[in-house]
């Protein structure tokens, strides 16, 4: 007789040791250390330490290599241990004007005080692959020139002189934080960029890739890209004045978007921000342009596109919500599939009475009162009824 | 027994994890309970509440474990299932996560259990007072589906909007002839609000009326919290015409013979053949115990 399948346990024990040898791979290779990782995989640690929203490249590190540099998984990781962390107090808001640049460019303008300054990026690289690297051969660095790079004033602020662009509005009321409070719509600002902050990357990118084909367009200039480290300062009540707790990498989108103006207001442009952890350009730019697409109800823009649609961008923008969601399908569901089962059999049994007991001679009507006349049910019509 | 060897860890508790005392911080604790007060409070409405990553994927029962974790205390005794049992995979999963953090007695009996966490089941032995059943919700709304915004359904509860739930159900019975809701099959708890009593399927919905055990409903990616107490009017929807009716079956469980639980069907072989067993292994056990068997029936 057929046994129920158990040990669920035994197994669970098993595919867990199963996985940890998968995960090490040939053991005559050597292991891959978390500081390699670290510095050697550094925008994966990005990414982790974004989406993640935990400063800690070590961490991130860790994560990805027991994650098998599954990013997702390496975030969840993070994430379920950044929940336990007891909060002390919140930080000063960062200056980013007094960022130490690695790298500033901006597209709006040819040349601006400060400059453009590349820093070490993949922008202009042919993706060519470098078989040196398959060779176990790193090619010959030169140093970067040991240049400082110079005040770097915000390319923002030139327009804000002029009044070009509507002003940044300050909001001194403490931040709301949606991973200790249920987001609540419509969400204020703060909210909205906490969200995409900590949203997929490739969720966020194709959103504003969406907005630049037309579903929700918002002309958009990248006015300001800079990268760099800025400190994070705290001001303990009792001591009365910040103190710098540390430094973090950064990177920073101020977009610049189309102007919009009324009777009462001259037009100017419009911003939207991207903000994130590490070298996360991509991310950060993603992450402007869906900010300034939320925008719309605010600058009375029409709410036609997803980009633009609050509840839809922040109710699925997290991975791990989603991937987690997704994901439990792969749970059991037998006891719900039963009940489909059994609900399906007897549409179908009625279905086949009815066409026969149709055919016959002395045709009995439905007995079903409220049956649809037309015997045109199928099995599509029910599927969609239950996913309804 | 699985219940023993879990255990071995009862009395070096959760000092040894590096954790508190099931998982959750005291502070987050506090928070859910006052939602949970609110819950109960209000039956059937959901309150939003403060959701916490767990170390569990959401929509893998993050709601029910952070609602588990805050209301367990040392002195209870856990049960975990899914669909109805034991030993599916993630219910050993979500008892190990409690027998590792809380260092709580795990059981396997309905009866001996003081707070059950379940998956898309409540189970066929009935309830006593002083239980508590812990649900995992995937989506608490039960008007997602015919209005995806959340600004919209909170208005709907407020002012009972709830034809379009009727309709869509009346649709039903047009197209097929019954209400093709056969799984998380809405109620009215209360006599006010309309709720998603979770994929339980529709045979359990009579278990939740006027049961003497608390029924605690949390989702961890929707961050809601809801609750039904002890002996609350719940009501399935239905039509005067069309009676709120369960599954039947014409078989019996191929264990212990049982013609009145809710039954699995298991696919012996590749030709067709199959059998069925209750899904609910602890009622399906205690029946054989007391020496039921298919043949005796």
């Amino acid at each position: 007789m057929y046994v129920a399948v158990k040990g669920g346990e035994k197994a669970i024990d098993q595919a867990h040791s199963w996985l940890d040898e998968t995960r090490r791979g040939d053991t005559s290779l050597p292991e891959l250390s978390v500081a390699q990782i670290r510095e050697q995989m550094g925008l994966a640690v990005d990414r982790v330490m974004t989406e993640g929203s935990l400063y800690d490249p070590e961490l991130a590190a860790l994560a990805l290599k027991q994650a098998s540099g599954d990013v997702i998984e390496a975030i969840f990781l993070l994430r379920a241990y950044r929940t336990t962390l007891p909060r002390f107090l919140a930080s000063c808001p960062v200056e980013t004007n007094k960022m130490a640049i690695r790298r500033r460019i901006s597209a709006a303008y040819k040349d601006l005080p400060g400059g453009q300054v590349l820093g070490p990026t993949y922008d202009y690289t042919h993706r060519l692959l470098d078989f040196t690297l398959l060779a176990n051969g790193e090619r010959p660095t030169t140093p970067p020139a040991d240049e400082t790079v110079g005040d770097c004033p915000r390319v923002l602020d030139f327009l804000n002189s002029e009044g070009l662009i509507e002003r940044e509005s300050v909001e001194t009321e403490e931040p709301s934080d949606l991973t200790r409070q249920p987001l609540d719509y419509p969400a204020n600002r703060d909210l909205r960029l906490q969200a995409l902050a900590r949203g997929d990357e490739g969720f966020l990118l194709a959103l504003a890739y969406s907005t630049q084909r037309g579903y929700g367009r918002n002309h958009p200039f990248a006015g300001e890209i800079r990268q760099g480290e800025v400190a994070v300062e705290i001001a303990p009540e009792e001591l009365g004045f910040p103190v710098i707790a540390g430094d973090i990498r950064v990177t920073e989108c101020d977009m610049i978007n189309q102007f919009s103006g009324t009777e009462t207001e001259a037009p100017r442009f419009t911003r939207g921000y991207g903000l994130a952890f590490g070298n996360s350009e991509r991310k950060a730019l993603a992450m402007a342009l869906v900010d300034r697409a939320l925008r719309a109800r605010e600058l009375g823009e029409d709410v036609v596109s997803p980009a633009q649609d609050e509840e839809f961008v922040l109710a699925h923008c997290d991975n791990l919500d989603s991937s987690g969601f997704v994901s439990h399908l792969k749970l059991p569901h037998y006891v719900d599939f039963q009940s489909e089962l059994v609900l399906l059999r007897r549409l179908r049994k009625e279905f086949e009475e009815r066409k026969s007991g149709g055919q016959g001679p002395h045709a009995e009507p439905t007995a079903e009162p409220g049956l649809s006349d037309e015997p045109n049910e199928n099995t599509q019509q029910l599927r969609e009824a239950n996913q309804a | 027994m699985t219940t023993a060897s879990l255990n071995q860890h009862t009395d070096t508790r959760a000092d040894n994890t590096g954790y508190n005392f099931a998982y959750l911080d005291e502070q987050t604790k506090r928070m859910i309970r006052r939602c949970l007060l609110k819950a109960v409070a209000v039956p059937g409405y959901q309150v939003p509440f403060g959701g916490r990553e767990m170390p569990l994927p959401y929509g893998w029962g993050t709601g029910g474990m952070q609602v588990t974790a805050t209301v367990i205390g040392s002195d209870d005794a856990l049960k975990v299932i899914d669909q109805g049992a034991d030993d599916t995979t993630n219910a050993v999963s979500i008892r190990r996560f409690f027998a590792r953090t809380a260092g709580v007695v795990t059981t396997e009996s309905t009866s001996e259990a003081s707070v059950i966490q379940t998956r898309h089941r409540i189970p066929e032995t009935p309830l006593s007072s002083g239980q508590i059943l812990v649900y995992q919700v995937p989506i608490p709304e039960p008007l997602r589906f015919i209005e995806p915004r959340e600004t919209e359904t909170r208005k709907m509860h407020a002012l009972q909007e709830y034809g379009v739930m009727h309709v869509k159900l009346y649709e039903d019975i047009a197209r097929f002839g019954h209400i093709a809701t056969t799984y998380a099959y809405p109620v009215k708890v209360n006599g006010h609000y309309v709720m998603d009593p979770s994929p339980i399927p529709k045979f359990d919905n009579p278990k939740m009326h006027g049961s003497p055990a608390l029924q605690l409903f949390g989702a961890g990616r929707e961050k809601r919290i809801y609750a039904i107490p002890p002996f609350t009017r719940v009501e399935s929807l239905d039509f005067e015409d069309h009676p709120f009716e369960i599954q039947g079956w014409d078989q019996t469980c191929e264990f212990c013979g049982s013609d009145h639980s809710f039954l699995d069907e298991v696919v012996t072989d590749d030709e067709g053949g199959r059998i069925f067993i209750c899904s609910d292994t602890d009622y399906c056990n205690q029946r054989l115990n007391t020496g039921a068997s298919k043949e005796a029936v």
